[in-house]
């Protein structure tokens, strides 16, 4: 019988160095894992990376992935978390003809239901974004295609964890 | 001559002095205590090669006769003596031609530094000649890769690579530097690497599961030692002798680890794995207690894992976190390097003896014997076995000689049956079964230890993939024995397809070249045994001769290797016939 798979967010610390992203994402590659989303950026640390990736597996598999990992050089430390572990979130934009905003009286009251955010109008289009969980942004998506989406695009999940991950701690470990 | 220890403190910790990235290159390796060198020069790595030229009498440069070669050179190199391989190539093709050697050092653990050359800085990603995203290309099959476009990343980058190469689970580090790099100067001071704050090599080892693994052996009725190459790695050698010792466990070992402990000690039982001895197959799945150390539970090693050791409650001493419960769970795992662990281990466990349970591994030894092993090394037929050559071996080398073994059906008759009593005598491809690997190999191995025997036992197959390195033994004068057992076949390929495949023989049959002329040809003394009577003679002739020497014999054509624990079966249902 296959264990059924489940969602897991992956934290991953790291140094800034070129050559990593391709170095974690080859981990996944070896073992024909699609990634559903990756998110590289600053951490709360100075000259520190941080990687979420978002994939679909057995628990078994992701505890295996996150010891691969942790093995390369310039991994500071791996963590993998359910989604109860985290507190989560994505960012989307939609751009819309301008014209839509005052035709359509319907266009801003889910603007303003959904809690959207208008960051720029001009003559042609404006520009829509939310952050958001991934039900209320694909809501929104339904909503407003019904008008017509110039263009769309949605950011990987970022997400902190309700625990603490004390790479601080790691770090000045080493130092001293 | 012994360049490592004259130049082990020349250029480290010196004062500052302005050098091109290319000497610098030079001056770090031999910082960092390298005396031999395999390559291959190539437009893009000149300026180093012009540096070599000045410094040829503080580091020896080999030149192979493919990147290949230098790749499994310079793995015999540090399988043999412990201490870093280096390779250095060109970009481009000189580059990809490295990849086997480090995925083979990847996958068995080895210490390498390989260094290529790269198209000036300013020439990246625009296709130039002999241009290649080698860094990206090695990524998968390296421990570390870098890129060098700045002369003043030199020092610290190879004082990493090397740091990173040795420490922990050994493996190959890539550095690629641009063209640019090379011929840019700059101030150069060498320090060595202690540390990286985002890699932690070795585990500390922790008491609790210290003391969770001792309760475990102390209490087992049957337990059973399963041994690899952390053992070796891990110079853990007498700490491991000295815990089987005083247990009295039987231990077996799979082909990476053998030669940690004398083939020949009474507690030694033998090869686990595909084509390893009976005994310690069969009761891997009778043990109660199964006491890894050092080895990654490979495919070739379990057999079919859900029916492996089942029964038995594992303890897994291991470097590598994330070989843990990888493939075999286990009941407690000890995170650490052997030596430590087994050091902190040997006070907590008693003394005791197992001669009930050695008994089951004797009785089947015996059937092994008579099913197998008599009429390997005692053949009656005609056609000679490739067991009784490496019995002659053994016989002439008294367990002192390294057995450089390639892959196939040869490797697993030389493994099974070369005789160690001395560590690190084993080098052979393990986890990536690369063929061609030995005849390079055996050349690092004999230039790392001048004293030592090395022979190389190799298949007709394996060796026409790396045949091309003779040029290599005949210009450095390497005294390594080549033994090919020539069957006229990929071997162990047509055993699959006589045993699975009815025997429908797809490309498995060798029309040979006459090797023995071909040894000639390169100026080697070489010869050619074909029948029984001869081979003795042959094989001590060869022994005792103190320059490089080549021996054909012609073996049974379709001979096969057993025991034999079919693909995807579990250890219980190991084949004897």
């Amino acid at each position: 019988m296959e264990t059924p798979l489940k969602q897991f967010t992956i934290s991953v610390y790291t140094e800034n160095n070129v050559g990593l992203l391709n170095r974690i994402s080859a981990i996944f590659q070896r073992r024909h894992i699609n990634i559903e989303s990756m998110n590289i950026s600053d951490s709360e640390i100075v000259g520190v990376s941080r990687f979420t990736i978002l994939v679909n597996m057995t628990e078994d598999n992701v505890k295996k992935i996150i010891g691969q990992i942790e093995k390369q050089i310039e991994v500071i430390k791996a963590f993998y978390h359910t989604d109860e572990d985290t507190i989560y979130l994505e960012s989307c934009m939609f751009k819309i003809k301008s014209d839509l905003l005052f035709e359509e009286r319907q266009i801003q009251n889910i603007i303003k239901d959904s809690y959207a955010r208008i960051v720029t109008v001009n003559r042609d289009f404006f520009v829509l974004e939310k952050s958001g969980r991934r039900h209320e942004i694909e809501l929104l998506y339904r909503e407003l295609s019904a008008f017509g989406i110039m263009q769309f695009v949605r950011s990987g999940r970022i997400a902190v964890t309700k625990d603490q991950m004390r790479i601080s701690t790691i770090l000045d470990a080493f130092n001293n | 001559m012994d360049l490592k220890t004259k130049n082990q403190t020349k250029y480290l910790e010196q004062a500052t002095e302005r050098i091109s990235g290319a000497e610098a290159v030079v001056r770090s390796l031999i910082a960092e205590g390298v005396d031999i060198i395999y390559g291959y020069p190539g437009g893009a790595i000149m300026p180093v090669y012009d540096e070599f030229y000045k410094y040829q009498d503080e580091i020896h440069h080999v030149l192979t006769r493919h990147e290949q070669g230098a790749t499994h050179a310079a793995q015999g190199y540090a399988r043999i003596s412990g201490r870093v391989g280096v390779a250095i190539a060109t970009s481009g093709p000189g580059a990809t031609n490295l990849i086997t050697g480090i995925a083979d050092a990847q996958i068995d653990s080895t210490p390498m530094v390989c260094i290529t050359g790269q198209v000036p800085s300013h020439l990246l990603g625009s296709d130039a000649f002999q241009e290649t995203d080698i860094v990206g290309i090695s990524t998968p099959v390296t421990k570390w890769n870098h890129q060098i476009t700045r002369a003043e990343e030199i020092p610290e980058v190879i004082a990493k690579a090397f740091y990173i190469a040795r420490s922990g689970r050994p493996g190959p580090v890539l550095i690629d530097i641009t063209k640019d790099a090379q011929f840019d100067s700059f101030d150069f001071t060498y320090k060595k690497c202690h540390g990286i704050r985002s890699y932690t090599p070795t585990p500390e080892v922790n008491t609790e599961s210290l003391v969770a693994a001792a309760d475990l052996i102390n209490q087992a009725k049957k337990p059973l030692i399963v041994w690899g190459q952390g053992v070796l790695l891990g110079h853990a050698e007498e700490e491991f002798k000295a815990l089987v010792e005083k247990t009295g466990i039987p231990a077996a070992w799979t082909i990476m680890g053998v030669s940690a402990l004398d083939t020949a000690h009474p507690l030694n039982v033998g090869m686990v794995g595909m084509h390893g001895n009976y005994a310690p197959n069969i009761l891997t799945n009778e043990c109660d207690v199964l006491i890894a150390i050092g080895m990654r539970f490979d495919d070739r090693v379990t057999g079919k894992l859900s029916e492996y050791a089942k029964q038995a409650k594992v303890i897994h001493f291991e470097i590598d976190p994330a070989e843990i419960d990888k493939n075999v769970t286990t009941n407690v795992a000890v995170l650490g390097d052997a030596k430590d662990s087994l050091t902190q281990l040997l006070p907590l466990v008693k003394e005791n003896a197992h001669n009930e349970w050695l008994d089951q591994f004797h009785k089947l030894s015996k059937i092994e014997f008579e099913k197998v092993i008599k009429d390997d090394l005692y053949p009656t037929k005609e056609g000679l076995t490739m067991g009784e050559v490496m019995k002659e071996i053994n016989a002439q080398s008294g367990g002192k000689a390294a057995i450089v073994s390639d892959v196939g059906q040869h490797q697993m008759i030389a493994c099974r049956y070369a005789e160690f009593n001395q560590s690190r005598g084993n080098i052979t491809s393990g986890g990536l079964g690369t063929m061609g690997f030995a005849l390079p190999a055996a050349i690092g191995a004999k230039m790392a230890t001048p004293n030592r025997e090395v022979v190389a036992v190799i298949g007709d197959g394996g060796y026409q993939m790396t045949i091309q390195e003779l040029g290599t033994i005949f210009q450095t004068k390497t005294a390594v024995k080549i033994v090919v057992l020539n069957n006229d076949f990929l071997g162990m390929v047509r055993q699959w397809q006589q045993l699975f495949f009815d025997k429908r023989y797809a490309s498995t049959v060798m029309t040979n070249p006459d090797f023995v002329a071909i040894a000639k040809g390169y100026h080697l003394n070489a010869n050619r045994v074909t029948q029984r009577k001869d081979l003795a003679s042959a094989v001590e002739t060869m022994m005792a001769s103190k320059e490089a020497y080549f021996l054909e014999v012609c073996v049974e054509k379709e001979d096969n290797v057993f025991p034999m624990i079919p693909s995807g079966a579990s250890v219980s249902e190991i084949r004897l016939e």
